[in-house]
């Protein structure tokens, strides 16, 4: 292991060793937070349990939604802005400030379009996700260098060709820096929408749980989905370095 | 510059329009009509409870802040300067950004109890990350040249820090502090709809109780608007600190 | 050996006014015709348009008036088959690797596994990169990656090859060498050859015609016959003649390149 890696290693190691003993000397109060050990605990017997399940495959099952339709709708208008320079170059300032719009505010409007139910949920996550793959699409075929164009006609590729084997893979690296944006906006519109507007999913039964002053649930539950999207962005990133070492960067 | 004036305008108007036959679609429960909204926003603005609301929310988003910005760089810089911890501290951090945060909230309000503190403290923990972030990449990107020519020009440390490293740095740096400024404003208004009793998140939440669709439109139109202008103005200072000397 | 295998006739090139900037004459009007099978140079100022010379041969831009052929064939607004270009950035595709690089065209061309085997297997030995065939261009140095172009255009066994100051970005040893493998490759090809260069010294050794361009608008101040064997390579540089060639390049040079300069102060 690096040296890097041991300290990361001896420093969470060590935080999580020191919150076990303030917890347990009574300087964190249980009312406030149960010893690390016990958090695992919790976290296996709801794994163990069938009370969670059901939750989590809503959770998971409405951000898969949100992320795939995101992904495939911001590259589509990210192509489409890519080959209208006038109408990107008015949309410009408006996607930089997709982010200031307070995008939970539009619930009840999606309840009426959609109905009670997932669909106002992952029109929320897909609204919170989208922006980030139209940039990433538009930033990576924005970067393809010109010299690789003038290839494509050297070789007389049709413009389906070029796009397919000329524009996506020198764009890739890029569109993966949008999908791994997009799937952290899906989780995060996904699991906001369920803590403060939805009765049902993981969010949901973590902010049930706290209302009900039930530590072990929560931290199980916390613990439980942390780690769930720590565990799929690694495998993103892992995906996303290969990538990149591959093309020297 | 005339151009960019009327895309903005032309923007402007499909959207108001795309606003009108979504409400004509969905009628007065769903969404309030920009007519009806502008009206409220009128009203509002006059209204001394509103400005309570809007007081509450601004402080709490000032403290985050100030401890997103403030702490974001410092850590950002000592990550940079310090490579080994900054190469300890980065994969924790790319974890901690893609996390939804507001799984963490219970945490916050368990520590701070309800009130400012805990939404200053969830608001500072959704922007700081970018912040450190950026800040780091920007000192680890800095040109050794930059100091080689520091060295030669017998600068001292502090000289050399202040006059040639962090001009140098500045841009990237901005970039960091705009997209904090973004996050720590949601981080605040999630936190303000999750659990208060007062601030804009606050009347949001509430609205969306009562199906108030004029004040859930009127509040974030104003809220929006509050963002994009911030946002402008940041991305501006960003493109001008990018392109210095082109 | 003096058939014309490309001609330029009357041929200019104007950058239409875009905003806030005027119309710009880049190039012409120039005559030229390159013969099957020589090695032409061109010299020029910098920003002269030699690089809009090569994309009008090309086909890569159309020329504002005249006319370009290339085997008696108009070339208009596309590549015409026949025809390989090399450019000076680096145009080797990051995600394939060095194999699949060259054999890119091949492919394309739909032709069979065996074949496309045997031309790549070829062309990666001729410009001695077997041993790289399984890398990816990112792992190569620039002067490998410029290589792997120079592969993947001469499998498709090009009848005329472009060359847009394919070495601009390497170490003036390598260059020197490259410019041997290039001799190399033109003796055993060949195929006709234009090289767009800023070097005096590469374009006076390697070519058995150098054209010398004015500043801007590009237009042909001289032909100058180098006179060389076809059997050459750089040690050439060590013959009096070769110090006589350059020193004649520079004093046709110099004015126009002082022009070019005073162009672009304010």
């Amino acid at each position: 292991m690096s040296r890097a890696g041991a300290w990361r290693l001896g420093i969470l190691g060590g935080a999580v060793a020191l919150l076990e003993l303030l917890c347990r000397l009574g300087a964190i109060k249980k009312i406030t937070m149960i010893p690390p050990s016990e958090m695992a605990l919790a976290l296996g017997r709801l794994m163990a349990g069938p009370a969670m399940w059901p939750h989590a495959a809503k959770t998971f099952g409405n951000v898969a939604w949100a992320f795939l339709i995101a992904v495939l709708a911001g590259a589509t208008i990210g192509v489409v802005l890519h080959a209208l320079p006038g109408l990107r170059r008015a949309l410009d300032p408006w996607l930089a400030t997709w982010y200031a719009v307070p995008v939970f505010v539009f619930y009840p409007l999606f309840i009426v379009l959609f109905g009670m139910g997932d669909a106002p949920i992952i029109a929320i996550a897909f609204l919170f996700s989208v922006a980030a793959m139209t940039i990433a699409t538009l930033d990576g075929l924005g970067r393809i260098p010109r010299v690789l164009r003038k290839t494509a006609r050297v070789h007389r590729l049709t413009p389906i060709e070029r796009a397919l084997r000329i524009d996506l893979p020198s764009a890739f690296p890029y569109l993966l820096t949008g999908v791994k944006l997009a799937l952290a906006y899906a989780f995060i519109g996904v699991i906001a929408s369920e803590f403060i507007l939805s009765g049902f999913g993981l969010g949901h039964e973590i902010s049930f749980a706290y209302n009900n002053f039930d530590n072990r649930t929560m931290y199980g539950l916390m613990l439980f989905l942390l780690t769930a999207v720590v565990l799929i962005n690694l495998v993103v990133q892992r995906i996303e370095r290969r990538e990149l070492r591959r093309r020297g960067r | 510059m005339k151009r960019r004036a009327l895309d903005m305008l032309l923007v402007s108007v499909a959207l108001v329009v795309l606003w009108q036959a979504l409400h004509w679609r969905v009628g007065e429960e769903g969404l309030a009509s920009p007519a009806a909204t502008l009206r409220q926003i009128g009203e509002e603005l006059e209204s001394p409870r509103f400005w309570r609301h809007v007081a509450e929310t601004a402080i709490a988003f000032g403290w985050a802040l100030l401890y997103s910005a403030g702490g974001g760089l410092v850590l950002g810089l000592w990550f940079g300067f310090r490579r080994l911890a900054g190469e300890v501290a980065e994969p924790v951090l790319t974890a901690f950004a893609s996390l939804p945060k507001v799984t963490l909230y219970p945490i916050m309000l368990l520590v701070f109890g309800l009130g400012l503190p805990a939404k200053v403290a969830f608001g500072a923990i959704h922007g700081i990350v970018p912040v450190v972030l950026f800040s780091m990449a920007a000192v680890r990107n800095l040109a050794p040249v930059l100091t080689r020519t520091a060295r030669v020009l017998r600068l001292d440390a502090r000289t050399t820090a202040l006059t040639v490293l962090l001009p140098a740095a500045l841009p990237e740096i901005v970039s960091g502090l705009r997209i904090g400024f973004s996050l720590t404003l949601l981080g605040v208004l999630i936190g303000e709809m999750f659990a208060a009793k007062r601030g804009l998140g606050f009347l949001i939440m509430n609205a969306i109780g009562l199906n108030d669709s004029g004040t859930i439109m009127t509040v974030a139109t104003l809220l929006f608007a509050f963002a994009a202008l911030a946002n402008a103005a940041l991305l501006a200072l960003d493109r001008h600190l990018h392109h210095r000397g082109d | 050996m003096s058939q014309v295998h490309a001609r330029l006739m009357g041929v200019s090139r104007v950058y239409p006014a875009a905003a806030g900037q005027a119309a710009v004459h880049a190039l012409g009007p120039l005559d030229l015709d390159l013969r099957r099978g020589e090695f032409f140079g061109v010299v020029g100022p910098s920003g002269c348009g030699k690089s809009t010379l090569l994309d009008v041969v090309a086909g890569l831009a159309a020329p504002s008036e005249g006319r370009v052929t290339f085997e008696q064939r108009d070339v208009a607004g596309e590549v015409p088959d026949g025809i390989g270009v090399v450019f000076q950035e680096d145009a080797s595709f990051g995600w394939l690797t060095v194999w699949d690089n060259v054999a890119f065209g091949l492919r394309r061309a739909g032709r069979e596994a065996a074949e496309v085997q045997r031309r790549v297997d070829e062309a990666l030995r001729f410009m001695g990169l077997v041993d790289f065939a399984r890398a990816y261009p990112a792992q190569l140095s620039g002067g490998m990656r410029q290589r792997v172009c120079i592969a993947r255009t001469l499998v498709m066994e090009p009848r005329l090859i472009l060359l847009d100051e394919p070495f601009g970005a390497l170490d003036a040893q390598t260059r020197l060498l490259m410019g041997d493998e290039l001799l190399r490759l033109w003796r055993a090809s060949g195929a006709t050859v234009m090289l767009i260069t800023h070097a005096l010294d590469e374009a006076a050794m390697l070519s058995d015609r150098v054209g010398v361009m004015s500043a801007r608008p590009g237009r042909f101040i001289d032909i100058i016959d180098t006179g060389w064997a076809r059997e050459r390579d750089s040690r050439i540089a060590a013959e009096p003649s070769f110090g006589a060639l350059t020193a004649r390049l520079w004093s046709l040079l110099r004015d126009e390149s002082l022009k070019a300069l005073g162009h672009q102060r304010p």
